[in-house]
């Protein structure tokens, strides 16, 4: 690489271009005559046409799924179009009152679980982050490799005793495994973003607020939490998704109907369902994704800022 | 950074901090020791303490009302002549081996076709990203087991252009197909990844190689993949760490049984059936331990290969 940089092409203009994000960048085909400026714009309309045909393509079958909930039954498995001839509210109400509670017993369930969570999360996460990132103390480097390897831990391997120990304080059937491991900060992935975020926090405001006498308990939560809210938002907006989301954890501890939380919700009616309410179940499903899909709409700046920063999911 | 350059460059750093570094620093372990805590404690009772406990019960047979047994290395004894759970590896690995390259591929290629400030990025970027928010959720993998039924939206499709298509998950050769085509299906967050490592590429080493006279596939072998390198190694080992796990797709598509005759039998479902449905503690912990050794083995193997495909900069 090293080579390339020294070639004469690059002159003073373009190394600057590199030290600050670029500005607005002036097509580089510009420069170039009209033939190869027309040939540009081309490129340009098959790359959106390329990404219009694979976006649509993605999108379809929820478009499809959202269209095949308003319709009565019996189309859903004739009708790959979606062209509506008449609202079909039925599947909603039907799919509300299908299973023993109505579907809003379910979702109290998941909102609390995913409360609990976020609480969790956001309490016991961000006081871990405040100690990797800004104490010193013996142990840290050790402490922070476990931390790092413990996000690639995969779950199976603690989940039978955790279980096991779960079960003997008669858990099983309540919200608390579900929530208790995240006011223990073990989704700690959540950690490291924040470190990450709060190393980018000057020094110099700690500095100061210790010179005015401030302790850690008071430079925690009067000067870096209050810096790193947006970081606080990106572990709220994933923990809400992946809380909501979560099947596997409420499969194995939840196994009484009036616990079910949403996704286990979900499961039993698809095992309940005769082969002619596709479209409740549809119904039921699109009123499940809805909290996602809204969260994603005000959030995303969030989400995609977590994910590029942390490579999480 | 990542996780991954983090923990590598933990073990790469050598020498701590001199004594007189340490001093000058001062240490604040009470501090530090009272923000761990709950993490502490989670550390030791969520995490650390179950995974000994499970170790040991690996070792033993357990069905949680009598009391654990001991018998040595019998689990492990079993794992190797049991047929089903070969098959699940067989499923699991096929998962992973294709499902992983072939999302990253078309992550990657939606990426670069994104990249060059194209005009209305931010709205493809967020219809790229919101199947891999949903993909995780039972309700997605319900619409799944719909739109590749016998007469699911796919075959619906098909009738019309005059195809009798199969009924995708009730057949064996195809359903496992269907569910690696959901994980791909959710390409978005790699593909943000992904974008985010194209802009930190220096513009110049483009310019440079434009003047010298460089095709778009050369610029595309010699610049933007070795600089992208790292980028793509940190998905891999994130992609296969976490399909090695996926177990919400396989249950729901399948109805929980792995079927049509197991082809859709992930590890991970297998390892549920043994431990949560027949109550089977003792051989699901040594599957779960199995996994963690596959796991490792694979994360292994990807951080020795890296030394000869991923470029650094630096």
């Amino acid at each position: 690489m090293t080579k390339i940089q020294t070639l004469p092409a690059a002159d003073s203009k373009s190394v600057d271009s590199t030290s600050k994000p670029l500005p607005p960048r002036r097509p580089r085909e510009s420069r170039g005559n009209l033939a190869f400026s027309r040939s540009a714009r081309t490129k340009g309309l098959v790359k959106h046409a390329i990404l219009i045909l694979t976006g649509g393509l993605m999108i379809y079958p929820l478009v499809w799924m959202v269209v095949s909930s308003l319709r009565p039954n019996d189309l859903i498995f004739r009708e790959p179009g979606l062209w509506l001839n008449s609202l079909e509210m039925s599947n909603y109400t039907d799919g509300w009152s299908a299973l023993t509670h109505p579907f809003g017993h379910y979702m109290i369930n998941s909102a609390i679980v995913v409360v609990g969570s976020i609480l969790g999360n956001l309490i016991s996460c961000s006081m871990a982050a405040y100690a990797f990132a800004r104490l010193q103390f013996n142990g840290k480097k050790l402490f922070f490799g476990i931390m790092l390897l413990t996000i690639m831990l995969p779950f199976h391997v603690v989940i039978v005793p955790q279980y096991i120990l779960f079960s003997q304080i008669g858990w099983v059937n309540t919200f608390w495994p579900l929530i208790v491991p995240k006011l223990l900060a073990t989704d700690a992935f959540f950690i490291f973003l924040m470190v990450q975020f709060i190393r980018g926090i000057p020094k110099e405001l700690d500095e100061a607020a210790r010179i005015d006498g401030a302790g850690h308990p008071r430079i925690f939560l009067r000067v870096i939490l209050p810096l790193m809210v947006p970081a606080l938002a990106t572990t709220t907006i994933f923990t809400f998704i992946w809380t909501w989301n979560d099947f596997f954890g409420a499969l194995i501890y939840l196994t009484d109907p009036d616990m079910f939380t949403v996704p286990v919700a979900l499961r039993a009616f698809v095992d309940s369902q005769s082969s002619t309410s596709w479209g409740s179940l549809f119904a039921m499903s699109i009123v499940s994704l809805l909290p996602v899909f809204l969260v994603f709409l005000f959030g995303q700046r969030f989400l995609i800022k977590g994910i590029a920063t942390t490579g999480i999911k | 950074m990542s996780a991954i350059s983090e923990l590598s460059s933990l073990t790469r750093r050598k020498g701590p901090i001199s004594a007189a570094e340490r001093k000058a620093n001062g240490r604040d372990n009470k501090a530090a020791y009272i923000f761990l805590l709950p993490w502490l404690v989670g550390l030791l009772a969520i995490t650390i303490g179950p995974m000994i406990m499970s170790l040991y019960l690996s070792f033993t047979d357990y069905n949680l009302l009598q009391p654990p047994e001991w018998t040595g290395l019998d689990n492990f004894t079993r794992m190797l002549t049991d047929a089903r759970l070969h098959n699940s590896l067989g499923v699991t690995f096929t998962y992973v081996l294709v499902g992983v390259p072939l999302q990253l591929a078309v992550a990657l290629l939606i990426a670069l076709v994104l990249d060059k400030g194209l005009r209305g990025l931010p709205f493809y970027r967020s219809v790229f990203y919101l199947p891999s928010l949903l993909g995780g959720s039972v309700a997605v993998a319900i619409l799944w087991k719909q739109i590749f039924g016998t007469t699911g939206l796919v075959n619906q499709a098909l009738a019309m252009v005059g195809i009798q298509g199969p009924g995708w998950i009730s057949d064996p050769s195809t359903a496992l197909g269907s569910i690696i085509l959901l994980h791909v299906w959710t390409f978005g967050a790699p593909m943000i990844i992904f974008l985010a490592g194209l802009r930190q590429i220096p513009h110049m080493y483009y310019e440079a190689a434009e003047v010298d006279g460089a095709s778009t596939l050369q610029k595309f072998w010699r610049i933007t993949l070795p600089m992208l390198s790292p980028i793509i190694f940190f998905n891999l080992v994130l992609q296969i760490i976490g399909s090695f796990q996926s177990f919400t797709q396989a249950f729901i598509v399948s109805g929980g049984n792995g079927g049509p005759s197991d082809s859709t039998m992930f590890f991970t479902l297998y390892l549920y059936q043994k431990g949560f449905g027949q109550f089977d503690m003792g051989y699901a912990s040594a599957m779960a331990w199995f996994l963690l050794v596959i796991i490792g083995a694979f994360t292994a193997v990807n951080f020795i290969a890296a030394k000869y495909w991923v470029f650094y900069d630096d």
